[in-house]
Parts: C-alpha cells; sequence; structure tokens
C-alpha cells in the first residue's frame, strides 16, 4: 500500500497511471463496448469525427467505425508491447545470467551471440524474421524480442559478475546447492532490479516497433493495429487527415504513458533502495 | 586544562520508516585542549553519531537539539581565503530542521565558503546552517567576532576527520600527493607548488616509505594501512586542533593497527592535537587514551580517567565489557569447555 | 589409531598479476585432528582465507593436496563433491554478507536439509525449529527475515546452517571479528558447546591472537603465504619464536599497559 502511494508522489507517475489506466480500459471494455468485427463496415465512407454522434470518430475509407478501431487496435498495441517486452527481458535475463555465472567458454560464446544480435538494427531483424515466416501475433512478439533482449542480457551478465563473488555465493557452493540453482534462485533474482528498470523503455519500443511493423503491411492481417490504421490513412492523408492523425495521437500518448509510469517505479524503487 | 568545546544536552535522532530513532540522549560532555578522549561502545552506541555532530557532519535529515561550544583562542587561520559570507540559504528544510534545535548553537560560521572543497567535511557548509538554528539567528562573522571570544570551528581546518575505510573517504580518480594538497591549498591559502611541498612533508610525517612516488600514487596502488596514513596527512594538513578518528584501525589488521596507533599518538603529541578516538575495543582505546567515555545505546554511560575506567570501573556495564574483552592474559575458554565435557 | 581429519600438505596458490607471479599460499602443510580447533593466525595478506577458500574447495590450488575424511578432497567434484560438502562447512566473517539479501532464516536452514536429503518436506519445519534451538535461538524467529535480526543472532543462524548437515569439521573465517564484544563471547561459547557435544573440528581463522588463545588448541602462524611457526595455542602465543609472531603478540591491545608510551 505504502509502496502505491510513494509511486504516486510524483505527478509524472500520476499522468503515467492515468494513461496506462486509460489504455487498459479501453482494452478490456473494446469488446463490450464494440461488439462483433471492428473490422466491419459501419457507416458510410470518410465520415469526419463529431458529425454523427453512433460514429464519434468518424469513418475510414472502407466506412468501418474509426472509435472502435481504435478501441480493439489498442488491444493489440499492449498485447505485443507486453508480450515482446516479457519475452525479451526474460531470455536476457537468463542469458546474462548464464554468461555471467558461468564465465569462461560459455561466457564467450552467449556474448559473442548477443554481439552479433547488437550489431544488427533491431527493426531490421524483425522486419526480415517477420518476412521469412509471415505475420501472426506470435511471430510478430517473436520478431520484436529477438531485438530487444541483448540489452537487458548485457545489464544482467554485469549486475551477476558482481553478485557471484559474494559471500553469500560461497556460501550457497558451500552448502553443497547445484550450480543452476545458485545461479536462478540466489543470483538472478538479486541481479534483476537492473534489468526491470529498462522494462518501460522496452514496452515503450516494442509497441512503436509494433505499429511500424504493422505500418508496412507485416503486421497481423486479421486484428485492427494503430499501425495499420495509421498506413490506411495514409492514402487519403490530405482530404481525412483524422485517419491517421487520431491513431498517431493515441501511439503517442501510449509510449508516453509507458515512459512516465516506468521512470516513476524506477524512482520508487531507488527510494525504497537508499531507505534499506 | 582549559575546555577545547563542550557538549550540552546534546540529543540526535535519525529518522527512519517514518520513526525517530534517538542516537544520542542529553550528552554532557567537555573535551580538554590537548587531551586524548577515547570514546567507546558497541554497535548502536551512538560513538560515531558524536563524531559526526562534533565534526558537523551530521546527515541533513537528522533532528538534533542541544549544544556544542567551542573555545578556539585564536582567531581564524590567517591564511583563509576570502571573508566568508553569510551562507546562502540552500536547503528549503533548514529553517524547519533548525527550529528543532533546542539552543541554537554558537555561531558556526565562515564554513560555507565557496573554497571549502575538502574531501573531509562535503556536508560542512549544510551542517553550519543548520545549527545555527534558523535563518533568522544567522549574523555577520565581523558581528560575532567582536562580540564574542569564540570562534567557530571548520571541518577540515580545525577538525581533522580519519574514517573506518581510507578507501571510501579517498577519491580513487585523484592522485593522494593533490588531495593531500588540496586541503593544505584550501585551508592555509598556499599556492599549489608550496602545498605539494606541504603534502610531500606530510607523507613523510605519516612514515609512508617512499613519499616522492606516494605524491603521485594512486589510492588503488597503495594497501589499506598506507591509505589510513595517506587519509591520516590529509587529516592533519591544515594543522587542525581536535583530530577525530572514527574507527580508524577497525578495518586493518593487528600489526597495522599498533602502527597507525602509535603515528597517531606521535602526531597528536608533536602538534598538540586534541584527540578524539572512536572504538569498540577497549583495549586499544586505554593504549592511547588519558580519559575514556563509555558509550551504550545512546547514553553517556561512565567517564573517567583510563587508569579509573580499567582498574576501578563504577558502572556495571563498563564491568562488563571489560569481562568480555579477550586479552592475551584471560584465562583460555577452552578449557572449561573441556571439563565440562 | 584414528587417521587425521584433514591433511593438507604442501598447499599452493599463485597469482598472476601485470606479468608478476605472486604467491598467496605457499608449501602449506597442516592436519587437523577430529575435535581439534586449529587456528591460522596472521597479518592481512598472510594467505588465511586463501587456504579457507583452498579448503573449502572455493577456489583450485596450483599445487598440493588435501585428504579429507581419508579421501583425495581435489579428486572430487560435481555430485560427488557438493554431497561431500556437508561434511565440510563455513561460517563467514559478516553474516550480513553470508546469506542472500532475499532470504529468511527458515529458508536458509530449509535449503541445508533439502539439499542433503537431510529430512523430508513434512520433517523440514521442526528440523529447523530444533537447529534454532541448538543455537541458542527462539523458534519464533524461522519467518524472520535475515536483514531484521540482529548481527549476534545471524551469526547464531551461520552457525546454525553450518551445523544442520552434520559436519565434522567448520572453517570459521574470522567469524568473531565483525561482532559486538559482549556477543563474541556468547558465540564462541556456543562454539565451544558444540565442539564439546558433536567432536567438530574448527579451522579458527582470526588476526586476533587474544581468541586465538582462548579458543584454538594449535595454532599456525602464517607470514607472507608461508608458515612461520606452529604448535600449541598457549605455548606459541607466550612465547613466539618467528619475527612475526613476535610482531603479532606486541602489536596486540593490551587492558594494561606494560610498555611505556
Amino acid at each position: 500500500m505504502s509502496v502505491l502511494r510513494r509511486f504516486l508522489r510524483t505527478p509524472e507517475a500520476i499522468a503515467g497511471a492515468i494513461i496506462l489506466a486509460a489504455l487498459f480500459a479501453m482494452a478490456l471494455s473494446a469488446s463490450l463496448l464494440f461488439p462483433g468485427d471492428p473490422q466491419a463496415i459501419a457507416g458510410p465512407a470518410l465520415l469526419p469525427p463529431f458529425q454523427d454522434w453512433s460514429l464519434p470518430l468518424g469513418t475510414d475509407r472502407l466506412g468501418r467505425d474509426v472509435l472502435a478501431e481504435l478501441f480493439h487496435g489498442s488491444r493489440t498495441s499492449l498485447a505485443v508491447g507486453l508480450a515482446a517486452a516479457t519475452a525479451a527481458l526474460v531470455i536476457g535475463a537468463i542469458v546474462g545470467t548464464l554468461a555471467g555465472f558461468a564465465g569462461g567458454l560459455v561466457d564467450e560464446v552467449l556474448m559473442r551471440i548477443t554481439d552479433a544480435f547488437q550489431t544488427v538494427p533491431g527493426f531490421l531483424l524483425a522486419l526480415a524474421f517477420v518476412s521469412v515466416v509471415g505475420p501472426s501475433l506470435g511471430v510478430v512478439v517473436m520478431a520484436i524480442a529477438l531485438g530487444a533482449w541483448t540489452g537487458p542480457a548485457r545489464v544482467a551478465r554485469a549486475e551477476v559478475l558482481s553478485i557471484r563473488e559474494r559471500d553469500y555465493v560461497a556460501g550457497a557452493r558451500v552448502i553443497g546447492m547445484h550450480p543452476l540453482e545458485i545461479a536462478f534462485r540466489e543470483v538472478l533474482p538479486n541481479a534483476l532490479p537492473p534489468v526491470l528498470a529498462l522494462s518501460s523503455v522496452i514496452v515503450a519500443a516494442a509497441i512503436l516497433t509494433e505499429a511500424a511493423l504493422s505500418f508496412l503491411g507485416l503486421g497481423d492481417p486479421n486484428r485492427v493495429t494503430w499501425g495499420g490504421m495509421i498506413a490506411e490513412g495514409r492514402t487519403v492523408l490530405r482530404t481525412a487527415p483524422f485517419l491517421s492523425i487520431i491513431p498517431g495521437v493515441a501511439l503517442v500518448l501510449t509510449v508516453l504513458g509507458v515512459y512516465l509510469a516506468g521512470e516513476g517505479v524506477v524512482e520508487t524503487t531507488a527510494v525504497r533502495r537508499s531507505l534499506s | 586544562m582549559t575546555a577545547l568545546l563542550s557538549i550540552r544536552d546534546l540529543t540526535v535522532a535519525y529518522r527512519r520508516d517514518g520513526r525517530e530513532v534517538a542516537a544520542l540522549k542529553n550528552i554532557n560532555l567537555d573535551i580538554a585542549e590537548g587531551e586524548r578522549l577515547a570514546i567507546i561502545g558497541e554497535s548502536g552506541s551512538g560513538k560515531s553519531t558524536l563524531a559526526l555532530a562534533i565534526a558537523g557532519l551530521l546527515p541533513a535529515s537528522a533532528r538534533i537539539g542541544g549544544r556544542i561550544d567551542w573555545f578556539l583562542r585564536q582567531p581564524l587561520t590567517l591564511g583563509a581565503k576570502a571573508p566568508p559570507s553569510v551562507l546562502p540559504d540552500i536547503s528549503p528544510a533548514r529553517g524547519e530542521i533548525g527550529s528543532f534545535t533546542a539552543g541554537p548553537f554558537p555561531p558556526t560560521l565562515a564554513i560555507g565558503e565557496s573554497g571549502n572543497e575538502s574531501a573531509i567535511s562535503p556536508l560542512a557548509g549544510e551542517m553550519s546552517g543548520r545549527t545555527e538554528g534558523g535563518v533568522t539567528e544567522r549574523r555577520p562573522r565581523s558581528e560575532t567576532v567582536t562580540t564574542e571570544p569564540k570562534f567557530a570551528p571548520l571541518g577540515g581546518r580545525d577538525i581533522g576527520f580519519v574514517f573506518q575505510d581510507p578507501s571510501a573517504s579517498l577519491d580513487p580518480v585523484m592522485p593522494v600527493g593533490k588531495q593531500i594538497a588540496e586541503v593544505a591549498r584550501t585551508h592555509l591559502g598556499l599556492a599549489w607548488p608550496q602545498a605539494y611541498a606541504k603534502a610531500g612533508n606530510l607523507l613523510e610525517r605519516v612514515r609512508l616509505p617512499d613519499p616522492d612516488t606516494a605524491l603521485r600514487a594512486f589510492p588503488h596502488q597503495l594497501s589499506g594501512g598506507q591509505k589510513q596514513r595517506v587519509a591520516i596527512a590529509a587529516a592533519i594538513a591544515a594543522g587542525p586542533k581536535l583530530l577525530i578518528a572514527d574507527e580508524a584501525t577497525s578495518a586493518l589488521d593487528t600489526i597495522v593497527q599498533a602502527e597507525i596507533v602509535s603515528l597517531i599518538r606521535k602526531l597528536v603529541a608533536e602538534d598538540g592535537m586534541t584527540l578524539l578516538f572512536i572504538s569498540h575495543d577497549i583495549a586499544l582505546a586505554a593504549e592511547l587514551a588519558d580519559r575514556i567515555a563509555v558509550f551504550r545505546h545512546g547514553e553517556l554511560v561512565e567517564i573517567g580517567a583510563t587508569e579509573q575506567i580499567i582498574d576501578a570501573p563504577r558502572h556495571a556495564y563498563t564491568r562488563a565489557l571489560l569481562d568480555a574483552h579477550i586479552g592475551l592474559d584471560v584465562e583460555p575458554m577452552l578449557r572449561r569447555a573441556g571439563a565440562s565435557a | 589409531m584414528s587417521s587425521p581429519l584433514l591433511t593438507v600438505s604442501c598447499l599452493a596458490k599463485r597469482y598472476h598479476r601485470g606479468g608478476k607471479t605472486i604467491a598467496a599460499v605457499e608449501d602449506v602443510s597442516f592436519v587437523i585432528e577430529p575435535g581439534e580447533t586449529l587456528a591460522l593466525a596472521g597479518p592481512s595478506g598472510s594467505g588465511k582465507s586463501t587456504i579457507a577458500r583452498l579448503v573449502l574447495r572455493l577456489i583450485e590450488p596450483d599445487a598440493g593436496r588435501i585428504q579429507f575424511e581419508g579421501d583425495d578432497f581435489f579428486a572430487l567434484s560435481g555430485s560427488a563433491l557438493r554431497a561431500r560438502r556437508a561434511r565440510l562447512q563455513m561460517v563467514f566473517q559478516d553474516p550480513l554478507a553470508a546469506f542472500n539479501p532475499r532470504a529468511t532464516v527458515a529458508r536458509v536452514l530449509d535449503d541445508a536439509l533439502r539439499i542433503h536429503g537431510i529430512a523430508s518436506r513434512t520433517e523440514r519445519p521442526r528440523r529447523i525449529a530444533a537447529l534454532l534451538e541448538r543455537v541458542g535461538l527462539n523458534a519464533d524467529l524461522a519467518p524472520r527475515a535475515i536483514h531484521e535480526i540482529s548481527g549476534g543472532q545471524r551469526q547464531r543462524v551461520a552457525i546454525g546452517r553450518a551445523i544442520a548437515t552434520n559436519p565434522s569439521l567448520i572453517v570459521l573465517d574470522e567469524a568473531v571479528s565483525a561482532l559486538d564484544v559482549s556477543v563474541r563471547g556468547d558465540i564462541l561459547n556456543l562454539l565451544l558447546d558444540l565442539q564439546a557435544k558433536e567432536r567438530i573440528a574448527y579451522l579458527f581463522i582470526s588476526h586476533d591472537l587474544g581468541v586465538v588463545r582462548a579458543i584454538a588448541h594449535r595454532v599456525v602462524i602464517l607470514d607472507a603465504g608461508r608458515i612461520a611457526e606452529s604448535g600449541d595455542a598457549r605455548a606459541v602465543i607466550g612465547a613466539p619464536q618467528s619475527a612475526i609472531g613476535k610482531a603479532l603478540v606486541t602489536a596486540t591491545p593490551k587492558l594494561h599497559r606494560t610498555t611505556a608510551s
């Protein structure tokens, strides 16, 4: 309880929390408020916003309800962003812990693989992966995670390198604990805080990457995505700019919200650390 | 013997998890000029808090009550740089904290001068502001000098502080010679070449082998004992009245500890410094101090001449501490256990 | 005749730094009998902690042999080594650093019992309570976090973890140096009681000759990685022969000033 109160002490954290709460509410209420297929035709094409109150944000080129698309698109953005970031953090933490704890040849091999992934720009990697395997939600998540796990891996390894010299790791060896148990039960949990501090950046980047892939037509074709909406609106940018602007603003607010909330979390944990 | 400083009703509390924890409770203590006073106690006794309070190094969050009066006979050191201005009000919390103090400390001016970059007392500026008892009570220095026969101490110049861990108190990326010279330059107003010459002298005085090379050495190139010698050199560089050694030998092994203790004894005698020696080791304190003050749970339990404390302790806790000491003359514990087996 | 519990012969450990080879431990040999306390004393850098870590196989030696309970300790590896660790335990100097910062008292003791299959899952809480009582702690302490309890209590928990697996030898690396003097005596008494009851041998590492003399049967004094002298603890400390032994005795603080300052 006091953790939450401390978290909500800075205005940035409050703003971030409000944006994220609104986003989650959108995602959760999408099928309640807009049952049925958001990609179905709901009215006349290219209806501007605030004209017809049954279609408050208007319709797109094919007469689809923009507000319904926006709500359903928030699901994809959140799901892909969170899933990709989680996958990246898990892979990164495991690889970093193994490399840092085992040392020697294992460390060398794992870190060279990390180098290889890091030298290829993450977006290109995702682009290539989706083009080869084909667009679906799972593939997009994997594609984004593939470019994002190297940061967490490096941070985790650096942290593990310092932790493995501590007395309590020697103590765990003395009582005969298996090395893998030492690595993942004794060392990894204590190496996590700086790795988790990266998560807001990774979630935000994952949401943007997903939007970019959808924009290029490499998203899941059966799902509404904000990136896809922006791409759709691009063809009528002069006559109906709102079709690109509305999902664009939604995207900006989401990324902003993730950043602000992430900063709030980092600050909260920093305060707790300095207190202990 | 004249008093160097007198502590009256000193109370210090830290705030932890919203609660206040008293670290020192109503301490009354006089320190005479030129004496060697040992403060001993176990963890949580408040002995380090006392050292920090005297040096003006308590964290800004500490709540302080009571007063510490200094009796510095000569005016501020001549070499001190430009006349110190009245402290800028840096901390918004200061007024609030200051209002807690029961009686304001005597004017501790001249502390916040911009040239105060001594590595020893980074907090001195803030501390002085806090102990003054609020913004309104600050007076310009000239006025103080004419109306009061006391002079406020300045951390680094009038007080030398040696910490337990020399690797934490020395700057890892600055040659040790420069760190010492900086103190001499800041507080004695020396130019760099003279300050370096002084640093070389000081390293010789603390018996560092090959002082010329040591001037250019970085802390990580020195052993623990050598680092502590450098820290001592920096602490005495400005010729302080009072040298505070807070567990200064606890991280060192027995042999190096004995060397550092004899070094401190020699330097204190040569410069006529007053020594405040903080330790958990009553035997070590007995080897060095004229008087011993025993602290427990933030209270002063007993104070007396070293012989009296060791040979005729009045308080049960002091006796318990003496009994718990395991020296070379103690009956081995092994025999007891062997007999009982 | 029973053979020694631990035989260390010609142990050596060298570090390479900047092209130079530094001998941390060189040609060190000693034995520990069952139920005996052998102290390693010496200034910092004399190699005492390195020897402790070699004996525990936390680091590997460059030369030498260690026989523990009749077996070549360096020949063991993997699960055989981990199983044998039950018999050879350690207590660290800083009891706070010796435990996972997230651990509770119960988890620390539970790990030792679980890893060596000493007690079943259902039986363990009872065994943990019994262990806590054996080291003079209240069983109510079990659910507490390690960082919540006092330094002396932590060191008792550390001893509890060490004896959980019925060891024949415990390495005590400056195990009482960081404790307050009033607590130190209690911990030393606990160690002596355990030794008397269960014939546990101790390798007691300390720079404090007062404590060494109080608790150890024999002492080995080290200097720069080599043995300077060794023998009966009281005899050696009472009349040291080596230069380092004399220096250590002279440097030990004494309550009554024998030498004029």
